[in-house]
């Protein structure tokens, strides 16, 4: 199996889906003559020309609007916003057009539009660039929510997403986008709503998405060597939840620890607790524990950057508390 | 609003007891712990205590009714209030339940609907205090074990502990939590499946086996030791041969002249008596140090043996026998042991025991030379272990180093629990404690 990076795995998807479907088409800032701001689109204005890709202005709410209408009318554009900071300018497009327009129809109109682009923290970005908002279009019934963390993950999830029918939130990872694994070749789809142990284990479930995926599996190596068996559940699909897989982990090891890169109030975890909580009671030996963002804008002094982002020692600590091994 | 009195249950087999005599009298002013009455339970004659104060304003039962526990007998009040008769008792019952989780749950559906959501909290609180009482005492039947948590208090648990606990039928009010504030957890649910104070698998002790130890004070009452492959398999064919306790017995002549001087010796001084029962029971608590595979009990899937030697003596009553236990008997001079044995079998004479005075024995002794018997096979009194059946001490004629002697001479008779103890193992117990009946000072050695 090829060694891809994971910005070339998303590439790959396009570029299959683009061949397989002459509805599907590419439209943001900087996809086509720039080959993309992280060069996700590499060559893919020179093999399928400027009417499949389209570069715009910087005009996030207007064509995410373009993006909605295509969609409407039997088109599957994917639109590219250079960061998800940036589409808070398109957010009433997403979340009051792209959302709604299949249950306001009455079903006459679909809207099979893929909104992807990298989300989270970088390194030293400011407060403004460096958000992640998985649990703001979670939050939108009609919408679907994917972070994927792997090359593999990135490239079925991508081709899953634009083959929906429904309106799809695709968060990517700036500090993915060179991390290397294996990718199947060709056909290699991943379902929507199907989460992934990414590590098995029988003492406690890290459950996490995107970059805390990393986080949370070196968390697993220290843990290890001091014999505690850390399952690690990616969740990859972010809504719908796979209640299933988080559930039988559960089940499978009584104590659980919720990573994520966002802010701690009403985020994934806040959800994924509560859906534990409900549909696993009597499988809990431990409160649920959460390792999140810092509650504060993103400082941009480095070391405060780095005190704020969820880490594997914050894992390992709360995986301790959940283990009653430490208060 | 008046207060019910109750039949409680104070022993822990108690099904119904007889009030065999009013202490007070209807009108009579009584305070928290006044005796108001003497119920004879199977077992012994017990006060029974006010829980409020007030007025006792009704009898329910006449002196001499057999009454089943939780039944009303009587009501504290305020002088010249009405009282809820006898018919309300169902509430009380289930009370009891709740506290005692269960046991007794054919009792709860009599029909009659419980009141409890009428019931204003005043008479609430008044009336837990009965149920509270009773669970206090229904824990000390459990001789060692402190439990957590007070009874009526809430018992923290994680969900899974609970679901554990319930599935296992493990009562979580006797478990010690060692989460956060005393929470219960998984671990400690299943310790307690164990046995309340299995020691951690880390612990090097875990590795060698009870035989040719003595007991190390290390201020655990006992040890629980999960059953070997062997082990288990010699449970299984020998109650399949004598069961349910595949008992063996194992008898030695044991040489009494020394002890018979010891005796007289000790006697001389003037400060109370000791009698042979006392000098075997001390000697028995001390061997029971040195071969602690013998002070055990039977727990099923494990063998609890334990770290101290609390000595149980049968004792003839009118009607049937009970066995009082002497507390830490190795660590009690003989002097003590005859104090405490004489008041222990006086009382039980009595039938003024309490329920912790006649559980929790380790091992039992039982006498019946002062009847001339000359050798019997006593029955193990489960969960123990063994039992030691002493014979009258007679004169015989025995070979001496030249000719023959007359000496002074008695039969022990060692009955053991072939799941516990093997034949070899009762045997070196055995001779331990012929050898220092033979020679008393090998007791202070």
């Amino acid at each position: 199996m090829p060694t891809l990076t994971y910005r070339d795995a998303l590439n790959q998807a396009l570029r299959e889906e683009l061949q397989r479907d002459d509805n599907v088409f590419l439209m943001g800032e900087e996809v086509a003559e720039y080959n993309g701001a992280y060069k996700v689109s590499r060559g893919l204005l020179e093999e399928f020309g400027p009417r499949r890709i389209v570069d715009t202005p910087i005009a996030e709410l207007g064509f995410a609007g373009i993006g909605v209408g295509s969609a409407m009318v039997g088109l599957r554009p994917v639109i590219e916003m250079m960061t998800w900071n940036f589409a808070l300018l398109a957010i009433d497009q997403i979340v009051n057009a792209a959302a709604k327009i299949r249950y306001m129809s009455g079903g006459q109109f679909g809207c099979p539009i893929v909104f992807r682009g990298p989300g989270g923290a970088a390194l030293q970005l400011g407060s403004q660039h460096s958000q992640a908002f998985e649990s703001w279009y979670a939050h939108v019934p009609g919408l679907k929510v994917i972070a994927p963390a792997t090359p593999a993950d990135a490239k079925g999830l991508l081709k899953s997403a634009i083959r929906d029918d429904n309106p799809v939130i695709f968060m990517e990872g700036e500090m993915l986008y060179n991390t290397k694994g294996e990718v199947p070749e060709g056909e290699h789809v991943v379902p929507i709503g199907k989460a992934d142990i990414k590590r098995e284990g029988s003492d406690l479930t890290l459950i996490c998405h995107s970059k805390t995926v990393s986080v949370a599996l070196k968390a697993a190596d220290q843990l290890g060597k001091e014999d505690i068996a850390a399952e690690v559940l990616d969740l990859r699909t972010i809504r719908p939840l796979d209640t299933d897989a988080i559930l039988g982990s559960v089940a499978k090891t009584h104590r659980c620890v919720i990573v994520e890169e966002g802010w701690p109030y009403a985020g994934v975890g806040a959800q994924v607790a509560y859906t534990i909580q409900h549909e696993a009671f009597d499988e809990l030996d431990a409160p649920i524990e959460r390792v999140t963002g810092a509650d504060v804008p993103m400082p941009y002094n480095r070391a405060l950057e780095k005190a704020a982002k969820a880490d594997p020692a914050k894992v390992v600590q709360a995986a301790k508390r959940a283990l009653y091994l430490e208060s | 609003m008046a207060t019910k009195i109750v039949m409680e249950a104070l022993s822990p087999t108690m099904e119904e007891g007889r009030l065999v005599e009013w202490k007070k009298n209807e009108g009579d002013a009584v305070a928290v712990g006044d005796v108001i009455a003497e119920v004879e339970t199977d077992k012994a004659v017990m006060e029974l205590v006010a829980r409020v104060a007030g007025t006792l304003i009704k009898q329910e039962v006449e002196a001499g009714a057999t009454v089943p526990v939780s039944d009303v007998v009587g009501w504290i009040g305020e002088a010249g209030e009405k009282t809820g008769g006898k018919t309300e008792k169902v509430e009380e019952v289930e009370r009891v339940e709740r506290v005692e989780e269960g046991k007794k749950e054919e009792k709860a559906g009599t029909g009659e609907k419980p009141e409890k959501a009428e019931k204003k909290p005043a008479e609430e609180k008044a009336e837990e205090q009965p149920a509270e009482t009773k669970a206090e005492k229904a824990e000390q039947e459990a001789p060692a074990e402190r439990p957590a948590s007070a009874a009526g208090e809430r018992v923290k648990a994680s969900p899974l502990a609970r679901r554990i606990a319930t599935e296992r039928g493990v009562d979580l009010s006797g478990i010690t939590g060692s989460g956060p504030a005393g929470r219960i957890v998984q671990r400690d649910v299943e310790a307690a499946k164990a046995g309340p104070r299995a020691e951690p698998a880390t612990a090097p002790a875990a590795a060698s086996g009870p035989t040719g130890r003595t007991i190390t004070f290390s201020g655990e009452p006992f040890r629980d030791e999960p059953l070997s492959q062997i082990r288990k398999t010699i449970a299984k064919r020998l109650v399949q041969s004598i069961g349910p306790i595949p008992t063996f017995y194992l008898t030695t002549v044991v040489d009494m002249e020394r002890a018979t001087e010891a005796r007289e010796a000790l006697n001389a001084l003037g400060e109370g008596k000791v009698s042979f029962n006392d000098i075997i029971m001390k000697a028995t608590a001390l061997a029971l140090v040195q071969h602690p595979a013998c002070n055990a009990w039977w727990q099923d899937d494990h063998i609890r043996y334990w770290n101290e030697v609390h000595l149980a003596m049968a004792v003839a009553l009118d009607e049937g026998l009970i066995t009082p236990v002497i507390r830490h008997a190795d660590q009690k001079s003989l002097r003590e042991i005859a104090a405490e044995a004489k008041d222990l079998a006086g009382r039980a004479r009595e039938r003024k025991l309490k329920p912790e005075e006649y559980t929790g024995g380790t091992f039992s002794v039982s006498n019946l030379g002062m009847l001339d018997i000359d050798e019997f096979t006593a029955v193990i009194n489960p969960p123990e272990a063994g039992i030691i059946a002493i014979g009258r001490i007679s004169e015989n004629v025995v070979p001496a180093s030249e000719g023959l002697e007359v000496r002074k001479q008695m039969k022990l008779t060692m009955s053991c629990d072939h799941r516990v103890i093997d034949g070899a193992t009762g045997a070196v117990f055995l001779r331990t404690l012929k050898r220092m009946l033979e020679n008393p000072l090998a007791m202070v050695y």
